[in-house]
């Protein structure tokens, strides 16, 4: 288990020297920036209107795990692709580490990556509570719990469950391949199969025949829908968990196919 | 220790190495050497426990490499032919994280001490893709020496060095190999005559010799060859040279001096001394030429027939 975190701690410090990183963590808080700026201003507008709403955070969230689609293949591609390019892998093989330390190290590096990332937009959620607790309390002069928390903590869990998720498949699929580029075009066509094409079918099929399987594969469904809304349901747990476990399955099994080829 | 029996390993339908078999004692320092493609690195690669082999066995510093592949690499030091490296991370930072996934306390200690044996303790802290190619050889070999192995595994350590780092490589390797296990393949035959205790020659997987680098040289030569000066007129040498009982394949080379050669057991220079003299040569020299070890693997490698010869 210690390797697990060794591999995990030098992955993530190389996040913070690789420029790919900088420009995926600048492109999150930029648009969940931007996003929380534009809904903020529509619901002060919308406040003294009759159709005023108590903002909530999901605009910050649901921006964020969209932007994950696009920004982890270019953070899980070199994970193993590159190891394996440069020779050291080599080097990890024939440590005393387990195949499954190793892609669960690196895998790890970059959920702490991630984590790290969606810990700057926890700033977003403090404003917002600040702002509807003062501004309730200035035009009407009673109690207010602040914004939803429950919504809040469901639809943070359901960020973080995204990316564990689609960091396992990116893992996966990274060692799977030699070339990084590779492994990046075929991550991001797993995640936009998983996001959107598997949505298809389940508006065009009949129920019954079959619509169900895409629906529980449909990943937005998961995330939109459930937890991303404020509702935690064990079986949209068991689908990231499971998703999680098949990406470091693939991984571990690609890195022990190297050995035998 | 290694013990290696009947290793063999298929890339599809090609045999990369065939039926190996060979031992490798604690203290002793044992040279690979064979022409590029011959398998020292597949072999290599199984002893590490890289990959498995498709038949045969191997025992390393007494573990079984398939059975107990944790245990061997917890003991082998490996240093592969493209030297592993990461070029964003500094120096010592590398060392660091191997001897971190080692699990060797004080890692940082110790990757400053493994720094100082290989002479790069003044660089512990430049990055890693600035570095020469022969410091980039010498942190890979401290790399495979961060745990300190019994048995440690070096795929070419000394190719593409400068003769001045040559040396120092060899000097690093030699003092080490004191009390370990070394294994070392190179195709450099001077390097393997230098250090190895013994030497093992592979060619197309298959092992064509095995000895001391010395036996190696006189298990070769079924007959002695010998070069012979005189001073001024050689006129007659040859002749004279040819009369003494013994003596064969008398040639006068055209700088003057003269070749011939007698069967091993059967030493004639005494007599072949005589008979120059008595003729009325100044006689200056009178020298064997020993077949380099350059040669008896050019001998040995050309064909796979040269096996019989030599066993």
């Amino acid at each position: 288990m210690r390797n697990i975190w060794t591999i995990a701690k030098r992955e993530y410090d190389h996040y913070f020297i690789s420029p790919i990183a900088y420009v995926v963590a600048f492109l999150i808080l930029l648009t969940t920036g931007i996003i929380f700026v534009v809904n903020l201003y529509y619901y002060i507008q919308n406040a003294f209107q009759s159709f005023g709403q108590v903002p909530d955070i999901s605009p910050v969230t649901g921006s964020f795990a969209f932007l994950l689609v696009l920004t982890i293949p270019a953070l899980t591609m070199r994970l193993i692709a590159d190891e394996a390019r440069m020779g050291t892998l080599e080097l990890l093989l024939t440590a005393p580490v387990r195949d499954f330390e190793l892609v669960t190290g690196k895998w790890l590096g970059g959920f702490l990556f991630i984590l790290s990332v969606l810990a700057v937009t926890l700033i977003y959620p403090i404003i917002l509570n600040g702002i509807v607790i003062g501004s309730v309390t200035i035009l009407h002069p009673m109690v207010t719990p602040g914004i939803d928390r429950q919504l809040m903590f469901s639809a943070y869990l359901g960020v973080i469950l995204v990316s564990a998720s689609f960091l396992a498949l990116g893992v996966g699929i990274s060692a799977i391949f030699t070339n990084q580029i590779a492994a990046f075009f075929v991550t991001l066509i797993t995640f936009i199969a998983l996001w959107w094409l598997f949505g298809f079918p389940v508006d065009v099929l009949q129920p019954g025949t079959g619509q169900h399987i895409f629906q529980y594969l449909d990943m937005k469904t998961h995330f939109y829908n459930a937890l991303g809304a404020g509702s935690i349901s064990i079986s949209d747990l068991l689908y990231f968990v499971s998703l999680t476990a098949l990406g470091l399955f693939i991984g571990t099994t690609a890195v022990e196919v190297r050995r035998w080829r | 220790m290694i013990r290696v029996n009947g290793l063999t390993k298929d890339y599809g339908a090609r045999r990369a190495i065939d039926n190996l078999t060979f031992d490798a004692e604690q203290g002793e320092i044992l040279g690979f050497l064979g022409p590029n493609g011959a398998g020292k690195t597949t072999t290599m690669r199984i002893l590490t426990s890289y990959m498995p082999p498709t038949e045969g066995s191997a025992l390393v510093a007494g573990y079984d490499i398939l059975e107990e592949s944790m245990e061997v690499r917890k003991r082998v030091g490996y240093l592969p032919e493209t030297v592993p490296l990461y070029n964003d991370m500094i120096a010592v930072d590398y060392l660091k994280y191997m001897a971190d996934l080692r699990k060797i306390p004080d890692s940082e200690e110790r990757a400053y001490e493994t720094l100082e044996m290989v002479n790069l303790g003044d660089r512990a802290t430049s990055y890693i893709g600035n570095f020469s190619k022969g410091m980039r050889q010498r942190i890979g070999l401290a790399q495979a020496l961060i745990h300190r192995p019994e048995v440690l595994i070096l795929d070419e350590p000394t190719i593409g060095l400068d003769p001045a780092q040559v040396v120092e490589i060899r000097n690093v390797i030699r003092e080490i190999g004191k009390d370990r296990t070394v294994l070392l393949s190179t195709h450099i035959l001077t390097e393997a005559q230098q250090i190895c205790d013994r030497v093992l020659i592979i060619n197309k997987g298959k092992i064509v010799a095995e000895d001391t680098p010395e036996n190696l040289q006189s298990r070769l030569m079924g007959s002695q060859r010998v070069v012979l000066r005189v001073r001024g007129e050689t006129d007659g040498l040859a002749a004279r040279v040819s009369k003494v009982k013994g003596t064969r394949d008398v040639e006068t080379k055209p700088d003057g001096s003269v070749e011939f050669e007698f069967s091993a057991g059967q030493d004639v220079r005494p007599q072949v001394a005589k008979s120059v003299i008595l003729g009325g040569f100044d006689l200056l020299e009178m020298r064997p030429i020993g077949l380099s070890l350059e040669e008896i693997f050019l001998e040995l490698t050309r064909d796979a027939n040269v096996t019989t010869k030599v066993s």
